[in-house]
């Protein structure tokens, strides 16, 4: 049996065309917009989830950040001595710290959930079609809400604090964004890889426990750019979370705070490289997810 | 004269088997890359074609069920169809939105209350938020779950599980619908109120239904056309008497294939009854023999038997208090059993196994046919026509 011919004019009633897709596939953006009520559906899922599994729920948003605040203020401002640097006192000390865990925490949850989220819903993916870009996504974002409750306390802490408040403020949505984006860049390749090497389960809480160490959230970067000069804090800035700190802490403390910004653009041409590089990825994988899932 | 609401042209699908599976961790794959240095491209990698040229077309409206052995490649086609996964070759042109239920309750969350999954699950199977409100309460009586909306679903029996995710599922729109085996859950009562549902939305609302089954009986009273298929490939198409007649034809020949796959890592090497035929009433034997590709556990066998028309009508149970039971490539799995009185009225059964291995489990269809044949009573009374009978007729002994 040979198939016919389709006819020009017949094909251009057809409102779907399925064909195997040959070399790298772009990302199909209209696709993903008239899904996108699936999209909020799965972050409100999994949201709605965790806050009811937790016997703490929403308690746990906020004691997270905040103990963790006092943990660092304390063994790293007082025992460390890091709080006497560039002229900071304790309290300023601790809205610092503060205002680095929140995006790291937010990356570091983010990027976890997400790189789980493929296999995580396996059975979906076998059964469903859907721009499987959906799963990690919504990953990401249903980390907002800790986040959101994380600001609240921040905003706490520098009252109490009686840092000034200035118009930087405004910029933290900016400095958000960067750090979804980061953590989807790299919740994009792992959670592709994760489908088909298992192995990213042992990579995933090294990179967290690393990149707390790796990144400045107990210290502020300029700490390194004095003690190592530019090169090194080149280098050091290519992890995309020096430049989403440091970005997000001058949002919050503004001023003396400001970024290196040439240090800056190199980890958001990281995040961007990340970012671009994981979605080719990621679409070429998603071929045969629902075959080795 | 209307056009083709799908049209499948030369659809193939393959499938790799092997190399796959040793490299599930990093590690293996680099091994493997280290070994393979220098050399041309190693290819132990087996591959199967699980479609092979497949070309129909469906007109709209039209309510077409497809049969076939297991590995005939019902599956893979639905899956294709709804994109799950790409084709290799071929192209599909849809002139419509299709929706696919390949299984029941595909994204409920255990820890949500029912209504929160008529949400989740109406937008996951591609309904528009807007469309689940406009016929929630139809989804909430069809299922009969309306004291029990609150509850996380984790609480609900089976039952009421089954029937809210089928209820969902019943109420989209798509103008194609694709369905795999999903009536083979829930109670008689509600499979007779889900078959009514298809019904209705073919015949009713005119639209397209693809529908694979087992089930002869809901193929009949369903399908107007149907697409036969076996070794990946289409064998017939068209009217439903003579394709059935012409499957049943099929699972009546032993299969000539040595080991029939039951997922992707047991196999059955062989599923025999002896003597078969068999007259009804005498001692029945069976041999089974599973195959594994990897070191795994059977958790759970049991051979299933089924009327002609796909209704299950007993099971042999072979787990034993033991446990389980390891196979591997090496070591397979094999038991013999013997049934005193066999006791099914004449007629053909088909047969099939339900398998529990540590990877996964599930039913398998047509791995066997049996044949009975009757039994010549003795004495001055004939037996009652099999029709009469049912499908089991019981030894007793009468007292007057």
């Amino acid at each position: 049996m040979t198939a016919p011919e389709p006819h020009v004019n017949e094909l251009a009633d057809y409102e779907r065309v399925i064909r195997p897709k040959k070399g790298l596939v772009a990302v199909d953006f209209d696709e993903l917009w008239r899904y996108r009520e699936l999209f909020w559906f799965l972050a409100w899922r999994d949201i709605l989830v965790r806050y009811k599994q937790a016997a703490l729920g929403v308690a746990w948003a906020v004691l997270k950040p905040f103990l963790t605040m006092v943990v660092f203020t304390i063994v790293f401002g007082k025992l460390a001595g890091f709080s006497e640097k560039k002229g900071m006192n304790f309290e300023t000390y601790a809205v610092l710290t503060l205002a680095g865990l929140l995006p790291w925490q937010f990356f570091a949850n983010a990027m976890a959930e997400s790189s789980n989220s493929l296999v995580g819903s396996s059975n979906m993916i076998s059964k469903i079609y859907f721009p499987r870009l959906i799963i990690p996504a919504s990953a990401v974002i249903s980390g907002a809400v800790d986040f959101a409750i994380g600001l609240v306390i921040l905003f706490g802490v520098m009252l109490w604090a009686g840092v000034s408040w200035h118009l930087n403020l405004l910029l933290l949505p900016v400095f958000f964004l960067v750090a979804f984006a980061a953590a989807f860049a790299i919740g994009l390749w792992l959670s592709a890889l994760n489908v088909k090497y298992r192995d990213v389960k042992y990579i995933v809480p090294f990179i967290v426990q690393m990149g707390l160490y790796a990144s400045p959230v107990a210290f502020p970067s300029a700490l390194v750019r004095e003690k190592f000069g530019d090169e090194v804090f080149f280098l050091f800035s290519l992890n995309p979370m020096v430049g989403v700190i440091d970005g997000f802490r001058w949002g919050v403390l503004g001023g003396a705070f400001e970024p290196y910004w040439p240090g800056f653009w190199v980890s958001i041409a990281v995040i961007a490289a990340l970012l671009v590089s994981g979605a080719l990825y990621f679409r070429r994988a998603e071929k045969t997810f629902a075959d080795v899932i | 004269m209307s056009k083709p609401i799908i049209s499948v042209r030369g659809i193939s699908k393959q499938y790799r088997l092997g190399a796959a599976k040793s490299q599930d961790t990093l590690r293996d794959q680099l091994t493997h890359w280290v070994k393979n240095l220098g050399k041309e491209q190693a290819d132990a990698t087996e591959s199967f074609w699980a479609l092979r040229d497949v070309c129909f077309e469906v007109k709209p409206g039209e309510v077409i069920g497809v049969i076939g052995r297991n590995g005939a490649g019902k599956s893979t086609l639905l899956k294709v169809l709804s994109q799950i996964t790409e084709p290799t070759e071929g192209e599909i042109y849809l002139r419509g939105r299709l929706a696919s239920l390949l299984e029941v309750g595909t994204g409920f969350h255990q820890e949500l209350t029912g209504r929160e999954n008529i949400f989740l699950n109406g937008v996951i199977l591609g309904m528009t938020q807007a469309e689940v409100r406009a016929k929630f309460d139809e989804i909430v009586e069809f299922a009969e779950v309306g004291k029990f909306l609150d509850t996380p679903v984790k609480r609900y029996s089976s039952g009421m599980y089954v029937r809210l995710a089928f209820a969902v599922a019943a109420h989209l729109e798509p103008e194609i619908l694709v369905v795999d085996e999903v009536l083979a859950v829930g109670d008689a009562a509600f499979q007779n109120k889900c078959l009514g549902k298809m019904q209705d939305v073919a015949k009713n609302r005119g639209r397209t239904v693809l529908f694979v089954s087992h089930n002869m009986a809901a193929v009949q009273a369903l399908c107007g056309r149907i697409i036969h298929m076996g070794g990946g490939r289409v064998l017939g198409d068209g009217n439903p008497d003579s394709q059935i007649a012409a499957y049943l034809g099929e699972i009546k020949k032993p299969r000539t294939d040595i080991a029939v796959p039951l997922g992707k890592v047991i196999e059955c090497r062989q599923l025999e009854f002896s003597p078969n035929p068999i007259v009804s009433g005498q001692p029945l034997e069976f041999t089974l023999e599973l195959g594994a590709k990897q070191r795994t556990q059977l958790i759970d066998c049991a051979i299933l038997i089924y009327s002609v028309y796909g209704q299950r009508v007993a099971i042999l149970d072979l787990r034993t208090t033991g446990g389980q039971f390891p196979i591997a490539p090496d070591a397979p799995f094999r038991c013999t059993g013997r049934i005193k009185n066999f006791p099914l009225v004449e007629g053909d059964y088909r047969v099939g196994l339900f398998m529990n291995c540590s990877e996964y489990y599930s039913d398998y269809h047509d791995l066997a046919s049996l044949t009975v044949s009757a039994a010549t009573k003795e004495g001055e009374l004939a037996p009652y026509a099999a029709h009469f009978r049912g499908l089991v007729e019981l030894e007793c002994e009468v007292k007057f």
